[in-house]
């Protein structure tokens, strides 16, 4: 569809929301005609794409640009968010990633002791994910054309059998790995120089061997990694896809006191901002226990913990049952609220 | 201490007290604050509550009720070349023709500030003028005029916009089709005006008006004062949120206000012009006044848009949901009518706590 008149770009078209999806929808996936190589492709909006057919097994290809301001924020910075972000998107399709490219676009001007930093920070995080670089792009623009830098990585993963978003059965139960929140309040926090006795850091963090771990612990129907909008987003799109119903419980998901401090304090709801380190799974009933014991024996899952389970009731939805005892819908934010933060 | 104000077994005492009282026929209790709408629909209170207690928001989203006259002004202003200084919310508000989000890529300066003291450390720091759009209530009417009081650097002033939340109640009790049973009254606004005044619209129209704090058990338990107070047909003004308002409310900070503005009648955003219910300033901070100073005089612009149900959802008529265009071609990402804009807007808080919050 080609847009007529005057209508623009605006940042809540890359925020994650509703508005994300108009983009997507009417501009993207309605121009292109050839989009998928193998079962899932670009029309299943998943977190990659599969090609079936490698020695029995399937090519997992997931791909994902960043920007973020400031370019260091605490608990990380752009370059462990580049490379996390796209490994974490083949890991929550249930694939071992295989190797990594990276691809930036620099500023004219910026200091090349912070590009340095930058790229010691993704070799670092690289060593943890256990995961090489094997290709990469560099452009410099005019001062001005661009803001700083952004980087771009594409992963290639291998499965077994891929983990789809929305896989999972009406009983199964839903897992968050740790607290919510953490990346965009850290973010929130840093930004507007709120300032409290604990100073909250980001999340951001490879989740490959978590995953990998929760996948050998259990039978695992459905993962996601909450990014831009949040767990609401995240939810609501398994929800969407699965045509199946959500409820969770808000007195059972973690979240950090500071990060409820920030929430309160500025009303933006630490369900809607990114998390850069966690992951939302299915289990079935049986398994479910399992997997979070395995999740918590790791550092990274250590606050793991079943906040809902997936029901058959108004499917589609998120319903959320309140610390008083109420129930509404848990509706995926239009965009995330605080732009440019992944 | 965090879940102080959640505890499910207080709320269900409190229940209790409302499932006891409410009266066969029902009951509609109006508050007037974004900010209590939003503990109401976020913590799902509706759905705790027996049939027939029926909660409303009445006019207490000041950016919904800010007239496009104001907004048409600011725009008109960004245009001259002045920087508008203006609370998030208000930016995508749409005004007769735009938003001041609008005006962003034709280059006009618009920027936003999370209070007047930003403003004004702004102009400090630039040469141009720069106009602070001054919406709220009588929370926000006391920074503003201790600002304007100490003296603001020369290329800064204000488009007045402050608004009194007591008058906007009682002209609620005027509208022959309103039904109202009780007030819960803004806990902010209380913090500076206290409980006094809302005795006498307590007394004229027989209501009990319930001061509430913000928390979960607070507005369960200013349900239950008034759905008493209207069964045992005892309709007093209490504080119902005394770990935050004093009954005779800030002196300091209404003395700020008697000194810089002058109560004038005020226009509304899809209510029209309620008397006593506006700020202007006083002769003596006229030169602070933006529209006198460039000589703008924006007229009284489109204040209700066709098929638009804001005039009803403002006055408490009409829920979200009753609207047609309610998520369909009104919605936070493109509002059509400035009730879906801003985090203390009625159809805003409901798109965005699940449409709805009574499930």
């Amino acid at each position: 569809m080609t847009a007529e008149g005057k209508e623009k770009i605006k940042v809540i078209h890359g925020a994650g929301g509703k508005a994300m999806d108009e983009l997507i929808g009417n501009h993207v996936l309605n121009t292109f005609t050839n989009k998928s190589a193998g079962k899932i492709g670009l029309d299943n909006l998943d977190d990659g794409a599969t090609i079936e057919g490698y020695a029995g097994r399937t090519l997992v290809l997931t791909t994902d640009s960043h920007v973020v301001s400031p370019l260091f924020f605490p608990g990380g910075d752009i370059g462990r968010l580049a490379v996390s972000g796209t490994v974490n998107d083949l890991a929550v399709m249930g694939a071992d990633p295989l190797a990594l490219t990276s691809s930036i676009i620099v500023e004219e001007g910026l200091e090349m002791n912070v590009l340095d930093r930058i790229f010691q920070s993704m070799e670092e995080t690289c060593r943890e994910a256990g995961m090489p670089i094997i290709t990469g792009d560099t452009k410099v623009m005019e001062r001005g054309n661009i803001d700083r830098i952004a980087i771009n990585t594409a992963g290639v993963g291998v499965a077994d059998e891929p983990v789809p978003d929305s896989g999972f059965s009406p009983g199964d139960k839903i897992i968050v790995t740790g607290t919510i929140g953490d990346h965009g309040m850290a973010l929130i926090q840093f930004r507007e120089g709120l300032t409290f006795k604990t100073k909250l850091k980001s999340d951001t963090a490879p989740l490959n061997h978590l995953l990998k771990i929760a996948r050998d612990a259990g039978d695992v129907t459905g993962m996601k990694d909450p990014t831009r909008g949040g767990l609401a987003a995240g939810l609501n799109e398994m929800a969407d896809k699965s045509h199946l119903g959500l409820t969770i419980h808000e007195g059972k998901i973690p979240i950090k006191d500071p990060v409820m401090g920030v929430s309160d304090l500025i009303g933006i709801s630490p369900y809607n901002v990114a998390n850069e380190g966690k992951a939302i799974i299915m289990a079935s009933p049986g398994t479910a226990e399992d997997v979070v014991g395995a999740l918590r024996d790791n550092p990274l899952g250590k606050d793991a913990k079943i906040i809902g389970e997936v029901t058959e009731e108004r499917p589609g939805k998120v319903i959320l049952e309140t610390e008083v005892g109420g129930r509404r819908f848990l509706d995926a934010p239009l965009g995330d609220p605080v732009p440019r933060i992944c | 201490m965090k879940f102080k104000f959640k505890d499910k077994e207080r709320a269900k005492q409190l229940i209790g007290v409302i499932e006891d009282y409410v009266p066969d026929r029902g009951i509609k209790i109006v508050h007037v604050c974004g900010t209590h709408e939003v503990t109401i629909t976020n913590n799902g209170i509706r759905s705790l509550l027996p049939e027939g207690v029926d909660i409303r928001e009445g006019p207490g989203c000041p950016v919904c009720v800010t007239p496009t006259r104001d907004l048409d002004a600011a725009i008109k202003l960004a245009r001259k070349g002045a920087i508008i200084a203006a609370f998030g919310d208000m930016m995508n508000v749409p005004g007769t023709e735009y938003s001041l989000n609008d005006l962003g890529p034709e280059g006009a300066e618009v920027k936003m500030v999370y209070s007047v003291s930003g403003a004004v450390e702004l102009a400090r720091k630039v040469d141009s003028e720069v106009v602070f759009l001054g919406v709220g209530f009588e929370t926000t009417a006391p920074m503003t005029a201790a600002v304007l009081s100490e003296d603001p650097p020369d290329n800064f002033s204000i488009i007045p916009s402050n608004k009194l939340i007591p008058p906007a109640m009682a002209s609620l009790m005027e509208l022959p089709d309103n039904n109202v049973d009780g007030f819960i009254a803004p806990g902010h606004v209380s913090t500076i005006i206290g409980c006094r005044p809302y005795e006498p619209i307590a007394e004229k129209y027989g209501v009990p008006i319930v001061v509430g704090g913000f928390e979960p058990l607070d507005i369960l338990y200013s349900i239950a004062l008034i759905v008493k107070g209207v069964a045992t047909e005892n309709p007093s003004v209490e504080n119902g949120y005394p770990r935050a308002v004093n009954y005779d409310g800030n002196s300091r900070s209404r003395e700020l206000i008697e000194e810089v503005f002058r109560v004038e009648p005020g226009l509304w955003r899809g209510i029209g012009k309620i008397r006593d219910s506006g700020l202007g300033l006083r002769d003596e901070y006229k030169q602070y006044d933006a529209l006198a100073r460039f000589d703008v005089h924006p007229e009284e612009g489109e204040e209700v848009l066709p098929n638009c149900l804001c005039p009803q959802v403002l006055t408490a008529r009409a829920t979200p949901d009753q609207c047609g265009m309610f998520g369909e071609e009104c919605t936070p990402g493109h509002p059509y009518g400035p009730c879906m804009v801003g985090d203390e807007a009625m159809c805003n808080i409901w798109f965005k706590y699940g449409g709805r919050p009574q499930l």
